[in-house]
């Protein structure tokens, strides 16, 4: 550390944190941004930073419009009644020529600079076309308003329901709960494979590594070598074989291949807890023995309540790896009602082609949003764990 | 004497029963049968056929496997020392004395921590090519030259390279790392080496970088490790294992997945898998001897 810094160097310092603060906070902050917006801002050049809303007053009513795009030079607004309804187009006063125009009426004279609009639709689907117009600019007012709607839209097409279904304009063929699903069902599915597998890995691995740390058996320091050494083996090597063993216990499908191995140990935890065990004075355990405390309430009475720090750290982080885990589910879930978030997620931008981006966003952030909030509870479990990790090697 | 004993190892045993069955279960055997695979014809639909090495002479004349391994390599070779370089430079950055240190230090870690399946979508996204937030912020610049931005996820030659930028996004992890490192390089040797008129640069090549050089070794090696392993954002980026564009992103683990379970070709996934286990080893391996040299162990 450098105790002794010229006030330049202090404010180029501050200057280059604050960049790359900047720098690291965007992404997010531009899928909130894109997550708030109506689709066509989405893709607004150059971009823009808040989701705003236009209207003109149309017979009495304000209404929300799209602007479609700026009128360029001197024109007529001409409409026809037609047989599919009221069309409208925009002509050139210059070299307009009303007899070429059968059927057209013009009405009404527009001036470089007024916005073409369009009715914006609450739905894809509707009763009649969408209304158009050209109006001066004046009469657009703007103000600033994020779509929270997006999110139940986004969260209900994630599910398998089509847009207009979310948005209520129709109604989708009946929910078929054997190939459907809810955003509900996806959560669900997630926190049980989280809880059951946070539970099961905090409660396996501390016994297991209690029997490693604490007690003293013929073959245990090979077993612990040998258990030191899967944690070589890469994920790929397992993956085929694995996936036999769940096909042959009739797992594949269900969750349990995702959350079950969780309760019989991870070398890596093991590891994490043995090392912290052993740090735990051996005398408490020796006077709990004279007492003729058996080696299981040592454990749980004794050894336990003191590990809380390290039994935070793994509940911790089996539960990010299994809300992030991706390649899990897609290897071993099949149908959608069984999709954990993350593979939903996939699944849904797969299917969207990806165009609706302010959806994609919202069903991210969705799925974000409870990493950040944990981190913010749990910020100094996290740093210790990391902390801790790296410098055990 | 010899009941002691064995009550000793009852005892053990029944502390550590759930790891022998999910080491047997999860680990042993899947690692065996794989090896045991790996020379055989599989479909899991079928019982494997020994064939000998008949895989991995496959392999060699496979160009999609060559591609799949020089995809990663590149992948690897590019983003494990940038990686390295951004997340030391930030930590020694958050090493000064500044205040909010736990801010910026949340800040930087934050999107090491969001869903892999989130963070690509999220990329994908400001990448787009047409519509992309960076790219209309780069197509100014690019302009000038008369020239226009790249497509990022659209064209094969720049998928790799936005993949790298991507993970830099990422490192938030091993600086947090890099930072425990550095926190635990004791003040006094700083401290003596400016008063032999060590200039701060000196002072980081001397001291600081070989007082953290273990850490430096772990970062590096996981590094080595998870990019070897790269599967998700590629999977997301591409809308499947195909590693588009023209096979650009295809990279090793992939070409794995695709040919276990789209084209069920167990056994020579198999092989696949343990050739990326070796390569793994040996990179290890080299990692440990350049280590042996370099790497610095205070006791």
């Amino acid at each position: 550390m450098n105790t002794r810094v010229s006030p330049a160097s202090r404010f180029a310092l501050y200057g280059l944190l604050g960049g790359l603060a900047l720098l690291f906070a965007f992404p997010l902050i531009w899928m909130f941004v894109t997550s708030i917006k109506p689709v066509e801002q989405t893709m607004d050049s150059p971009p823009s930073w808040l989701p705003l809303e236009h209207s003109v007053q149309w017979d009495g009513e304000r209404v929300e419009v799209t602007l479609d795009g700026r009128v360029a030079e001197p024109s007529l607004w001409l409409v026809r009644e037609g047989a599919a309804g009221r069309e409208v187009r925009l002509a050139p006063v210059a070299g307009f020529d009303p007899a070429a125009e059968a059927g057209w009426r013009v009405e009404r004279r527009v001036e470089p600079g007024w916005w073409t609009v369009t009715e914006r639709s609450a739905t894809k689907v509707r009763e009649r076309a969408p209304r158009r117009d050209a109006v001066p600019p004046e009469a657009v007012k703007t103000r600033v308003r994020p779509r929270w709607e997006n999110y139940p839209v986004a969260l209900a097409s994630m599910g398998g329901r089509s847009v207009e279904a979310a948005e209520g304009s129709v109604t989708d063929a009946p929910f078929n709960p054997e190939t459907d699903a809810t955003f509900a069902t996806f959560l669900r599915n997630t926190l049980v494979v989280c809880v059951l597998g946070v539970v099961g890995a905090v409660f396996s691995n501390a016994v297991i590594a209690y029997g490693f740390a604490r007690l003293k058996w013929r073959g245990r320091d090979a077993f612990f070598a040998l258990t030191l050494a899967t944690m070589m083996v890469p994920f790929p090597v397992l993956m085929v074989p694995l996936y036999g063993v769940f096909k042959d216990l009739g797992w594949v499908g269900t969750l349990l291949p995702l959350w079950a191995p969780a309760w019989f140990g991870s070398a890596f935890n093991i590891f994490l807890m043995r090392q912290f065990f052993r740090t735990i004075p051996e005398e408490l355990s020796e006077a709990a023995r004279i007492d003729g405390a058996s080696e299981w309430r040592i454990f749980w009475q004794i050894v336990l309540p003191l590990s809380r720090p390290v039994l935070a750290v793994v509940a911790l982080f089996h539960f990010l790896y299994a809300w992030n885990d991706f390649l899990g589910p897609l290897l071993y879930l099949t149908r959608k009602p069984t999709f954990t978030l993350a593979l939903a997620l996939q699944n849904f931008q797969s299917q969207q082609g990806g165009v609706q981006w302010h959806h994609l966003m919202a069903a991210s952030m969705v799925t974000v949003l409870p990493v950040i909030v944990l981190f913010f509870f749990a910020q100094k479990t996290f740093i210790r764990g990391i902390a801790t990790t790296g410098s055990k090697s | 004497m010899i009941r002691g004993e064995t009550r000793r190892l009852a005892r053990g045993l029944a502390f550590t029963g759930l790891w022998v069955v999910g080491l047997g279960v999860f680990t042993a055997y899947p690692v065996l049968a794989s090896l045991y695979y790996s020379f055989c014809d599989y479909s899991i639909l079928q019982r494997p056929v020994w064939i000998g090495l008949e895989n991995f002479r496959q392999l060699a004349t496979d160009d999609v496997f060559w591609l799949s391994l020089r995809n990663t390599l590149f992948f690897a070779a590019i983003s494990v020392p940038l990686g390295t370089v951004v997340s030391l430079s930030l930590a020694l950055l958050l090493n000064q004395e500044v205040r909010g240190r736990a801010f910026f230090r949340a800040l930087f870690y934050l999107p090491s921590i969001v869903p892999a399946v989130a963070s690509s979508m999220l990329w994908l996204w400001i990448f787009n090519g047409q519509h992309g937030v960076l790219n209309q912020a780069l197509a100014p610049v690019f302009a000038l030259w008369g020239g226009q931005p790249p497509a990022w996820f659209g064209d094969p030659d720049w998928a790799k390279p936005a993949l790298v930028l991507m993970s830099l996004w990422g490192v938030g992890n091993s600086t947090i790392i890099y930072l425990a490192g550095l926190q635990d390089v004791p003040r006094e040797l700083h401290e003596s080496a400016e008063l032999d008129g060590a200039g701060p640069l000196r002072r980081l090549w001397h001291v600081t970088l070989p007082m953290i050089s273990p850490v430096i070794y772990f970062n590096v090696v996981m590094g080595l490790i998870g990019a070897m392993q790269v599967f998700t954002q590629a999977f997301i980026m591409s809308g499947g294992p195909d590693g588009n564009p023209a096979r650009s992103t295809l990279f090793y683990a992939l070409y794995l997945y695709s040919t276990a379970f789209y084209d069920l070709r167990m056994g020579y996934a198999s092989a696949m898998a343990w050739v990326l286990f070796l390569l793994i080893a040996g990179l290890t391996w080299a990692a440990n001897r350049v280590a042996s040299k370099r790497v610095h162990y205070s006791s």
